[in-house]
């Protein structure tokens, strides 16, 4: 995984783990000094962008799910906003309710994993959760409990957890019995208790002193954290429309990459995610999630990013009292969907995923087909931020060995839970920079 | 998963193997969403390479390799082939290693358009003009279909493999499945565009049981008389293109679903990149 030695050292890492998707990392030092670093995705294009073109519009929430099976809510979400908002309707109330239940359901179950079989045995020295679970089958089976809960919510509200079947645009194909939402309750009060002990569990967590120096990005929405709508803000005083978001983002193609790396303006990096979403808005936090945030020893902005653990794990405990709260106050949507008229129009959605901010642009003719599409993915906005990680966490690290070096840069890349295969599918190229 | 065994003796449990192509990682999923059964099944099998879950992989020959994705590229051809060396058992997971996947859609379009409509620099990509099922490049022992797969159905296929046994699995109608059911059946009763009488079982007919047509998620059924659907729904006042359009999603690379698309559709035009400034403005 590394070699090298003496003033020049080189550290690979040609399957990263443990990620969605398929990618890997190159790091080179010389003399001390950290020169280069690259997060290479080889994952193969699927081109949906190019696909989605000449499909009705009502096709893109099932289409756009496939691009990612850990978090197909989130594509159904910003296409149903994207294709909304091109045909000019709003849906009701109860119907954007149920979405962010739904949507709930999708962060509990992709916090949980990322969490729990993703990045936690990193923290404790362990190849994978399998290796954890002999020796603390506690807190695998609790992790494995709280994700469980979560696709029992998603398969309530969507059908089934993975590429749900209810969503269309314009709503629900049908309202959920307010008898199978109220059967949500118990377990999402568990999966809470459970949620407030896993912010405990990693809080104890030792985590490497790196700072980083984050321009963050996220979605904003008055008094509630940030899930289905909202308009998109930055630490650096950005507040814009989604579709000035939209004009503002430029992807660049690279070499090394079936990703398309985006920036602000074409210049300006920035990060979306956990991070970027706590350091906006923990102000909003339900009490619970927010006195759990301060109880792990968290302020209002984190800006250390191993320690994106613990804000996963206090957004985690949001999720299940959020839908703790829509079930409650759950009103079935009727109808359940409101039409949707085929006309011509250009419409942006901008949601959060469970791991950053996801764009989808239409362009729409007056028959309600797709002519552009446009989808801009967590993990293009975060990777270069990933990379300027990388090269702190390196530059920090270079008294380790090379093995350790190698799993401490595999952790750093795992920090923000990247979705490759979310990445490197598509992706329409607005402006190019040699 | 890389730990010895505290006796010391030889690990005796068979091995399995998770490999991916192109795809959503959805199918991977359904293995690690099996909450109940995931860390007792990491005790009768060693999981020997599954990067969705760790980072410790152990070398072949594996008794059995679960695979999911398409094949679209000339490095991912050669791979399959060097896994299928390795496995004495290759089961493919969904419709993207059954069948192409949503991404077979190219195999529709003029060569080139897609890579050139996506990507500013096509000459940075490799990539195949196709999208083609795993059984198009090596043997395939079983095709678990599903897009995603029903977690079940996995289940099932495991637990037959490790005994040595055929897995159960229905190959008829998601019709049967609404009777069983009990649901109305939608396009009769309604008029609603539905898949179900030439698509597989094994969702349990999630969606009519909704109030939503089946859309083929699990690819065409033994003997399914597409033709037939094809004119049902052309008689129910579906326009051409849309009945096209129905049978061209997931499944579009088997041939029952796609050549009926095809029948159904006018040609299809090669896509050109379309600029920014080309593209309709708000009425």
């Amino acid at each position: 995984m590394t070699h090298g030695s003496g003033a020049q050292r080189t550290v690979s890492v040609e399957g990263l783990s443990r990620v969605e998707g398929e990618g890997s990392l190159h790091v080179e030092v010389r003399d001390g000094v950290v020169e280069e670093v690259a997060l290479s995705i080889f994952e193969p294009p699927r081109f949906f962008e190019a696909l989605l073109q000449g499909r009705r519009a009502t096709e893109a929430p099932d289409i756009t799910a496939r691009i990612c099976g850990i978090c197909p809510v989130a594509y159904q979400m910003s296409a149903c906003a994207a294709i909304e908002d091109a045909v000019g309707v709003t849906v009701d109330q109860e119907v954007a309710d149920l979405r962010r239940l739904l949507y709930c359901g999708e962060w509990i179950q992709s916090h949980a994993l990322h969490i729990y079989l993703l990045h936690a045995p990193d923290f404790l020295g362990f190849a994978d959760a399998v290796e954890l679970a002999e020796r603390d089958r506690e807190a695998v089976e609790r992790g494995l409990a709280i994700k469980k809960i979560g696709n029992l919510l998603m398969a309530a509200v969507g059908g089934r957890a993975i590429h749900p079947v209810n969503v269309r645009v314009g709503g629900f194909y049908s309202a959920p019995a307010p008898s199978d939402i109220a059967a949500l309750a118990d377990p999402l009060r568990r999966a809470r208790d459970l949620a407030l002990d896993t912010v405990s569990w990693v809080g104890g967590f030792e985590f490497p002193d790196v700072t980083g120096n984050y321009r963050f990005v996220s979605l904003r929405t008055p008094g509630r954290y940030p899930l289905e709508s909202g308009r998109v803000a930055s630490s650096d005083g950005l507040d814009l429309t989604p579709t000035a978001f939209d004009h503002l983002v430029v992807e660049e193609h690279v070499a090394r990459s079936t990703a398309l790396h985006a920036r602000l303006g074409g210049d300006l990096d920035y990060l979306t995610g956990p991070l970027a979403r706590y350091a906006l808005n923990s102000s909003v936090l339900p009490d619970v999630a927010r006195e759990a945030a301060t109880g792990a020893g968290l302020g209002p902005v984190v800006t250390n990013p191993f320690q994106s653990i613990v804000v996963r794990a206090v957004e985690l405990v949001f999720a299940c009292d959020e839908a703790l709260r829509l079930v409650n106050s759950y009103e079935p949507p009727n109808p359940p969907a409101i039409d949707i008229p085929a006309r011509a129009g250009v419409g942006t959605g901008v949601t959060e995923a469970p791991r950053g901010l996801l764009l989808h642009s239409y362009a729409l003719d007056s028959d309600g087909v797709i002519v552009t599409a446009r989808i801009v993915p967590p993990t293009s906005q975060n990777q270069i931020t990933i990379e300027a990680d990388l090269k702190r966490v390196v530059q920090g690290a270079l008294s380790l060995s090379d093995a350790d070096l190698a799993w401490r840069c595999e952790q750093a890349v795992r920090n923000h839970d990247p979705c490759i295969s979310c990445a490197a599918h598509f992706l329409d190229v607005t402006v190019v920079r040699e | 998963m890389t730990a010895p065994r505290p006796d010391g003796a030889p690990d005796a449990r068979p091995t399995l193997a998770v490999w991916k192509f192109a795809s959503c990682d959805g199918c991977q999923l359904s293995l690690l969403d099996c909450e109940d059964e995931l860390l007792a099944l990491a005790g009768a099998v060693r999981i020997a390479h599954f990067t969705e879950m760790s980072r410790a992989t152990v070398g072949g020959p594996y008794d059995v390799s679960l695979v999911e994705g398409s094949i679209t590229t000339a490095a991912d051809a050669a791979r399959i082939r060097e896994i299928r060396t390795d496995s004495r058992r290759l089961i493919t997971i969904g419709a993207c290693a059954s069948a192409g996947g949503i991404q077979a859609l190219r195999n529709f379009a003029a060569e080139g358009a897609y890579v050139g409509a996506v990507y500013a620099h096509p000459e940075y990509i490799s990539s195949l003009s196709t999208s083609t099922a795993i059984s198009a490049h090596v043997p395939v022992d079983f095709e678990l279909q599903g897009c995603p797969i029903d977690q079940r159905q996995l289940l099932e296929v495991i637990t037959a493999e490790l005994v040595g046994r055929k897995p159960v699995i229905p190959t008829h109608t998601v019709c049967q499945e609404c009777k069983g059911r009990g649901t109305v059946c939608l396009l009769v009763a309604h008029g609603t565009a539905c898949l179900g009488p030439v698509t597989r079982a094994g969702c349990g007919a999630l969606c009519p049981s909704i109030g939503r047509g089946c859309f083929g998620c699990f690819g065409p059924s033994d003997a399914a008389n597409t033709d037939a659907l094809a004119q049902c729904l052309l008689e129910s006042g579906m326009a051409p293109v849309d009945a096209s359009r129905l049978f061209a999603t997931f499944y579009a690379g088997n041939p029952v679903f796609g050549d009926q698309s095809q029948a159904l559709a006018e040609p299809i035009e090669p896509i050109e990149p379309i600029e920014p400034e080309d593209r309709p403005v708000q009425q």
